[in-house]
Parts: C-alpha cells; sequence; structure tokens
C-alpha cells in the first residue's frame, strides 16, 4: 500500500547559501491573490500564533484553532530560562556557524545539518522582531540588551526576561496575532479542539474539530493545514508539561499518512520537584541554572533515612563531582539524569518517597552570602518552598528528573511540510532540528523560526501552484465521513459504561512507558513494553468510564480520546527504541554503553531519521529510513570527563 | 486530613447553579488544591456521579487558565499565588472549604466553576500590540530601553490574564488587567506609536465589558502576580492625556 519516499528537499550550494538561494527559487504568490487561499493554524503557542499572525499581515485568509480559552495559554508560556540567537553582542566568539555547531554537537549528531543551520541563521531575525513587539528582555545600564550563558554553553547567546522569557514570548505572538483578529484577517476559534485531518486524492483540504463548550463538530476547509500543536511528553502521565498537552493532532495526522519520525528521542529534565504522593498531576521543573551554583549529592549508604544535616561529609556521595572531575555538577541534562536514576535505583533516594536527590545550596551560600545566592535564585527558592514546604536556604533541595521536552513530531521536509501535501507541521510537533536532544533555550528559537520566518516563504511556495482550486466544500464526503466517524468514536466512549476514570488509565499507562521507555531503555523492558502495552490498552477500551453527554462540556470525554492516542503512540516509541539499537542523545539503551556508562552511538549502522508509516490499527508501523549527512559537522563522541 | 467541600455546581451558562457538598477524606498536606479536587472527581466518577469541571493548565502559576474563588477570595488564602500553586498545608484537619466561580458580570458561567473570559481577550484585541509586521523590525539594539524602563514594563508585563483581580472587585471592574497591559507597552520606546490610540481604545473597550474602578484595591491583594494598583493611576492619567492629545494629533492628519 506504501508509495511514500522520503524526499527532504535540501537544496544544494555551501550550507550558508542553501536558505536564501532557496528563498529566492521559490515561486510567489501575488499579494491580490494570497487573499484567495485559506490556511489553517492549529494551536496557538509560539509557532501557531507567529505564524498565523505572520501569514494574515502577508494577506492570506488564516483560521485559528486552540482548545485554549484564549490563544494567550498554550505551554509555550511556561519556558523559563530563554531563547538563543547568535547575535554575539557578548563578543565573546559566537556566530551563526557555532550556534549551528553547537546544535549539531548538542543533538548528538541526529538532526538535519541545512535545517539546523537556517534555525541559527534567523535566530537573529527573532530578537529583532521581539523586541519590536515589546518584549521587555533583561537590560544592561546602559540600555542594551543583556545575554547570559545557559546550559554549558561556552558563549552567552541567550536572551531572557527575568524567569518568564516563554511567557513574555508568547504574549509578543498573542498580540501580534490579536491584532490580525481585529483586522479581520484571522478568524479565532477558541475552545476547539481539532480531531482529524481531512484528506482528498492525497491531499490535505481542511481538518474537523470539536466545540469543548457545546460539543458540536464540524468541518473546516483551506489550502493548507499548519499543525503547531507541541510534543507529547504526557505520554508519561508526569511530565513538565501543561495538563491539556497532548498528541492528538499530530497522531491522527499520522493515521491519515503523516509519517511520525524518530518517536523515541524525548528529554529528561534533571531539576524537576520529585512527586510527592500518588495524586501528584504533573512535575515542576525548576531552571536549570540551579547546577551552577548547587552541590548534587545522596547518602553513601543504601537506605539511610538521616536527616540531610545528619549525615556527616565524609558519608555522602557528590556523585557527579567524583565521576566527572571537569564538569561536575554542570554535566548535560542526560547525563545529570541518568545518573539520579542510578543512585535513586540503588536505593539511595532522598525524600519521605526515596525518590529525589540532594542539590545543597550551603556551600554556595557560605562562600557567597545568602544575599547573593536570593538575587541569583531568590524566585526558584520561593517556588520551590511553595511547593515542598520546605525552606531550601537551611533544607537541600530535592531533585529529580522528569520529562519535559520531545524531539521526536511529525516527519516534515525542509519546507516543514509532512508526507501529507499541503500539512505542514511546526515547532515541538515536528522532528526537524533538535536530533536526539535538545540544547537548552533552543524550543523558543525554533517555535519562533518556523512561524515567523520559514513558513511564511515556504507555504507560498505550495500554494502558488494551486491558484484558482477552490477549497474542497465541507459537504464533500470526505469531510461527511470524517465527521461521522468522528461521532461514532465519541458515542463508542461514552457508551464503554466502565468502572475506571480516565486519569487512572494514564496513570498507569504512563508508569508503563516511564519504567520501560524512560531515561533508559533495554531488549528487555522494551519488548515487556510492546506486551504490556497493548494489554492494558485493552482493559481500558472495555473497562473506562465517561460520564456525561457528548453536549456541553465534559473533561472525561476530551480526555479519553487523548489517552487513546498516547496507547498508540506508546507503542511505537517503544518500537523506535527497540529498533535504534545504539544509544545517543536522550534515548539511552543500556547495551549500548561504554565501559565508563556512557552513550555509545552507532553511526555505521543509526545515522538516519527513523520514520514510521501507519498501516492500521492492527498492524504495527512500516519504518522508512531518511539517511543524515554531515557535510560540516564531524561527528565525535562525546566525552564530559 | 478531612475537609468538607461546598462547591458550585451549574450545568450550563443558563442552568440554575446550586452548592453541593462533598467529604474529602485523606486528603495530604503536600497535594496541590487542584490535585485534591482531581482525587474528589475521581471519587466521584467511581461513584458514577458527574465529575466536577474546572479549568487548568500549566498548574505552575503561569498560563493563567486556573482560577476560583475559595473561601470568598480569588485564587484562595495565600498572597501571589495562582489556585494551582496553592498546597493543602494552607487548611486543617476539618475545614469547611466554599468553592466558586470567579464572580462577574462579564465573566458568564459556563459549567461549574469554569467561567467564560474572552472579554479579557476583546481589550487586547482593540489595542494591546504594537504593530510590527514580520520581518519590518530594526535592530534589536538599536534603540535603547533603560534598564528601569525594562524592568517596570516587565513588572506589568507578568500579568496572566487569569481574571481574579475582576473576580475580586466588588465592581467587577476590569483596571488592574487593562492598566498592566498599556503600562508595559506604554512605558517602551518601541510602544509610543501608538499609545495615546492604545489607551483610548483599551480603555474604551475594557468599559463595554466591565464594572468602573472605584480605588478598592482588591484586584492589587488577589492578583497571583502582586502587580501593583500604580499602573491603574498612570492608566488614568494617559488616558486624560490621550483625549487630548489624540484630537491634536489627528488634527494635524485631517486639517
Amino acid at each position: 500500500m506504501s508509495t511514500v519516499t522520503l524526499d527532504a528537499k535540501i537544496p544544494s550550494g555551501p550550507i550558508e547559501d542553501r536558505w536564501d538561494n532557496h528563498k529566492f527559487s521559490m515561486r510567489l504568490v501575488n499579494p491580490n491573490n494570497k487573499r484567495r487561499f485559506e490556511i489553517i493554524v492549529v494551536g496557538t503557542g509560539l509557532a501557531g500564533a507567529s505564524a498565523a499572525a505572520s501569514l494574515a499581515q502577508l494577506g492570506y485568509r488564516v483560521k485559528v484553532f486552540t482548545y485554549h480559552d484564549s490563544p494567550r495559554r498554550a505551554h509555550s508560556i511556561a519556558a523559563q530560562g530563554g531563547i538563543n540567537a547568535a547575535k554575539n553582542y557578548r563578543n565573546d566568539g559566537d556566530s551563526i556557524y557555532r550556534l549551528f555547531y553547537d546544535t549539531v554537537k548538542g543533538g548528538d549528531y541526529r538532526s538535519r545539518e541545512s535545517n539546523v543551520y537556517r534555525l541559527a541563521q534567523v535566530s537573529v531575525n527573532i530578537i529583532d522582531q521581539c523586541v519590536a513587539q515589546g518584549v521587555p528582555f533583561a537590560r544592561e545600564y546602559g540600555g542594551l540588551l543583556d545575554n547570559r550563558s545557559f546550559g554549558g554553553a561556552q558563549v552567552s547567546r541567550t536572551f531572557y526576561a527575568r524567569g518568564q522569557t516563554g511567557q513574555q514570548l508568547l504574549l509578543g505572538a498573542y498580540q501580534a496575532l490579536m491584532q490580525q483578529v481585529s483586522a479581520g484577517t484571522v478568524t479565532l476559534h477558541t475552545k476547539t479542539e481539532m480531531l482529524d485531518v481531512v484528506v482528498k486524492d492525497g491531499v490535505c483540504c481542511g481538518i474537523v474539530v470539536r466545540d469543548l463548550t457545546t460539543g458540536e463538530i464540524s468541518s473546516h476547509s483551506a489550502h493548507a493545514v499548519l499543525l503547531c500543536t507541541g510534543g507529547y511528553s504526557n505520554v508519561y502521565y508526569l511530565s513538565t508539561n501543561a495538563m491539556n498537552c497532548n498528541a492528538t493532532a499530530a497522531w491522527r495526522a499520522h493515521r491519515k499518512g503523516a509519517l511520525f519520525a524518530n518517536p523515541c528521542f524525548t528529554q529528561i529534565h534533571p531539576t524537576c520537584i520529585p512527586a510527592s504522593d500518588e495524586f501528584q498531576s504533573k512535575l515542576t521543573l525548576m531552571s536549570e541554572s540551579l547546577r551552577n551554583d548547587g552541590r548534587i549529592w545522596v547518602p553513601k549508604a543504601i537506605g539511610d533515612t538521616r536527616a540531610p544535616a545528619d549525615i556527616p561529609e565524609e558519608e555522602r556521595d557528590y556523585y557527579l563531582e567524583r565521576k566527572y572531575p571537569a564538569f561536575g555538577n554542570l554535566v548535560p541534562r542526560d547525563v545529570a539524569s541518568r545518573n539520579a536514576k542510578t543512585v535513586v535505583d540503588e536505593g539511595r533516594g532522598v525524600g519521605p518517597l526515596r525518590n529525589g536527590v540532594y542539590l545543597d545550596f550551603s556551600d554556595a551560600i557560605a562562600r557567597l552570602g545568602v544575599q547573593v545566592v536570593k538575587e541569583r535564585y531568590g524566585n526558584l527558592f520561593d517556588m520551590y518552598e511553595r511547593i515542598t514546604g520546605e525552606n531550601p536556604y537551611e533544607v537541600p533541595m530535592r531533585i529529580y528528573p522528569a520529562t519535559h521536552y520531545t524531539m521526536g513530531g511529525l516527519w516534515v521536509d525542509y519546507n516543514l511540510m509532512t508526507t501529507v501535501p499541503g500539512l505542514y507541521a511546526l515547532g515541538e510537533a515536528n522532528f526537524s532540528d533538535h536530533g536526539a536532544n535538545r540544547l537548552g533555550a533552543s524550543a523558543l528559537m525554533q517555535g519562533l523560526a518556523d512561524g515567523y520566518f520559514v513558513i511564511p516563504y515556504t507555504v507560498g511556495d505550495y500554494l502558488a501552484g494551486l491558484l484558482g482550486q477552490p477549497t474542497v466544500p465541507t459537504d464533500d464526503p470526505v469531510f461527511t465521513q470524517a465527521e461521522q466517524a468522528l461521532r461514532d468514536e465519541i458515542r463508542r466512549w461514552m457508551s464503554v459504561g466502565g468502572t475506571r476514570s480516565v486519569d487512572h488509565y494514564h496513570r498507569e499507562l504512563g508508569k508503563l512507558v516511564w519504567d520501560y521507555c524512560g531515561m533508559a531503555r533495554d531488549r528487555v523492558g522494551l519488548e515487556k513494553a510492546l506486551s504490556e502495552i497493548p494489554a492494558l490498552r485493552e482493559e481500558f477500551e472495555r473497562d473506562v468510564r465517561v460520564l456525561g453527554t457528548p453536549e456541553g462540556v465534559n473533561q472525561s470525554l476530551e480526555k479519553v480520546m487523548r489517552v487513546a492516542d498516547f496507547f498508540e503512540l506508546a507503542e511505537l516509541m517503544a518500537r523506535d527504541a527497540l529498533m535504534r539499537e545504539e544509544s545517543c542523545g536522550g534515548h539511552f539503551r543500556v547495551e549500548h554503553q561504554t565501559e565508563d556508562g556512557e552513550a555509545r552511538r552507532d553511526d555505521e549502522r543509526f545515522s538516519f531519521v527513523a520514520a514510521w508509516e501507519w498501516q492500521g490499527r492492527d498492524t504495527p508501523q512500516r519504518l522508512h529510513r531518511e539517511p543524515l549527512v554531515f557535510e560540516y559537522v564531524e561527528p565525535t563522541q562525546r566525552s564530559y570527563k | 486530613m478531612k475537609l468538607t467541600l461546598r462547591v458550585w455546581r451549574q450545568d450550563g451558562p443558563d442552568a440554575p447553579g446550586r452548592f453541593e457538598t462533598y467529604e474529602a477524606p485523606d486528603v495530604k498536606e503536600e497535594m496541590s488544591f487542584l490535585e485534591m479536587l482531581d482525587v474528589v472527581n475521581e471519587r466521584l466518577i467511581e461513584a458514577g456521579r458527574e465529575p466536577i469541571t474546572f479549568d487548568s493548565d500549566c498548574r505552575e502559576g503561569i498560563c493563567g487558565t486556573c482560577g476560583v474563588m475559595i473561601d470568598g477570595k480569588a485564587h484562595g488564602p495565600w498572597k501571589g499565588t495562582a489556585t494551582c500553586q496553592l498546597h493543602m498545608r494552607a487548611f486543617r484537619d476539618g475545614d469547611v472549604i466554599t468553592i466558586e466561580p470567579w464572580r462577574a458580570a462579564a465573566f458568564p458561567v459556563i459549567k461549574d466553576l469554569m467561567v467564560d473570559r474572552s472579554a479579557l481577550d476583546a481589550i487586547i484585541e482593540a489595542g494591546g500590540y504594537i504593530s510590527v509586521n514580520t520581518g519590518a523590525a530594526p535592530e534589536a539594539n538599536e534603540i535603547p530601553v533603560p534598564k528601569p524602563v525594562a524592568d517596570a514594563a516587565m513588572d506589568a508585563a507578568a500579568c496572566i490574564g487569569c481574571g481574579a483581580c475582576v473576580a475580586a472587585c466588588p465592581n467587577s471592574a476590569g483596571q488592574l488587567f487593562t492598566a498592566a497591559k498599556l503600562a508595559h507597552l506604554n512605558l517602551l520606546p518601541q510602544g509610543q506609536a501608538e499609545r495615546w490610540r492604545r489607551t483610548e481604545n483599551m480603555v474604551e473597550t475594557m468599559e463595554e465589558f466591565f464594572g468602573s474602578c472605584t480605588n478598592y484595591g482588591e484586584c492589587q491583594e488577589a492578583c497571583p502576580k502582586e502587580i501593583p494598583i500604580d499602573f491603574i493611576a498612570q492608566m488614568n492619567r494617559d488616558y486624560l492625556r490621550a483625549k487630548v492629545k489624540h484630537r491634536r494629533l489627528a488634527g494635524q492628519v485631517f486639517p
């Protein structure tokens, strides 16, 4: 049945000219013709809001859909640290080439060089755009923009707005979007969830949505559809993502023919507050900057339940400083996370549930004084105290890793188009720029790069070929059938009449995915996942209880469809992780490590993007490989010793 | 601890509402307030009763999606804290807690504790932006912004748009929300070109939906980001000036 061929459409020529040449070679749409085209944007995070605003400014007719009550609430808002850009304002040797190089290397050589180079190129325009919109970035006394170094980068290229950079960038994009709403060029549908992508004759022609307030199902047609719907960390149930983050839009696109790439590439953030009980609903991330001054340790003895102050210095194991003398507590995210898991699994975890490690500031307080520590981390300490009730100036913090970003996503070509013509994926929803591991402060950069500076060019090239073609009317059988299928699906969930809540099954699924496809994976565990996930899914489909009616607000109904999609995605993650017999970035296969316990990549066999094609519900997806070619950055093994 | 909850239940925007009482046994101190409601909901579902509808998303106090009246206080007893960051340590065994949706004519109830806050978006749509098309921006460091100005703009921009200020106000006024956005943009050099027009449009749109400000100051107390009412004074001053200046500017364009 498959006719998919993966063509990444990477332009030729020297890497620094590729995007410019490509922009010139793409077809344009005459300004008067732009209003003849309709574009649907799903999601209003950084990628969606920036794309919708930019396309509307160009003159396209844009329809925007979000399940939130306002576009301003998307989870981009929660990013704390900052946004990278190769401005070299510090005169410290940064350049587009260095940001490109760091991103390819940081991604452990599993991303596309050309995409990453373009990302580094447009990073500088993003800062200009955001400043002009009124984003209140941190400034120096001279009035110019401040920068900091972030996540172990050797240059200071991170722009930030206190600990709320994501919020301020999102508000900038949201305000640009609302201006277009006011101008009548964008039609905004809030509290509306996309539940299917509609394809006619192999081309994407629209979507089917459910109004979350009334329960009404409707179809919307367009010449192009942009999915800007974020990542899938909530497949783990506990993650730093917001409660409503889900994979449904991307997953349903996958089922309609869009290939899903590198699903096993997930990122675990080392500094989150550990879960406190069974009913923990999400985990809170604390900025990685804490590792600059905090020292990480656990007791040397297994099962040591003494209070931290009662454990003498010689009975503490500062395991990162011991194992990685050069980088110490500043080793990369994946290394810090895996080591925390190791000591907790050994039975040396701390806290009431023995599920954390200490992050201790007592040395920093002695060296710098409370005041300096307060200036640097005061807001984070306050946040920690509000959640745990413990004062980190007096008692060491407890931290543990949690999932917070997914590098995998819908496969897209250089133009951000999926394998379904007319269907695009932007931001975290696509797979393209971060390889197997994302650098700190690069998620905001990618979302805005895609929305402000890539899609406005590439979508025009596609639309230019459709001039004069009307959209498919929403009473066409492709739409009415898709609506009917959705109504049937909803009726099915409403009539299961089981005994347990959706959350119960989501929590159980999350435990399986975390145990078998979390920070460390091995063949035995992944094979178990592949038998236990379908078994749990079968129980879920038989025993879940969704009360209420399909009309009006029904939060259980919203969740049940999302969790059903997570079940299918979880299986694909395990299959992808099992196939990838190497360790790279966020993907650590226990069987593939060096004698020192470091990740061992296998460039000979696995230097490719794994893109999976849906084969129907009861048949495993089929694997397609996009080979990765490194012409500029020579792959090397990372070492932080 | 064991708690008793009195929760506002309302089936739809036009349905009459009522309080229902639920027991919440086994509440742990370390739970967040919304996790406590999650547990109550799981029990309701297992007992075959419809769970309580409430809004929440990020659960770390930044998205502004959550917010309920807890014992008559917007976002509950802790200062500078959104409902999702409130933890059960704030309560004691045996407490009776009353939970209601935001109370304001501009925020009609959709269901139970969920309200419609689209009036806030309407205010932003009226002018809460700086008009700059993508690609048209000058180099970022071309216009220096004095640090105190950038800091003050950031103080105002910290607003999460939750609507607690409106819910806490005896008049259901939207002043603090509107003033915060105006201060954010009006303080910055980039925001000057549209300053007077923005102020007039946003204030007048606000007045279509919300009540009048009589300086109670409840909004500032309820604000999870502790945005000060000083910004309201700035807004009022700008609005007066706009009424004069804007007309003069228009006079130059259309003699």
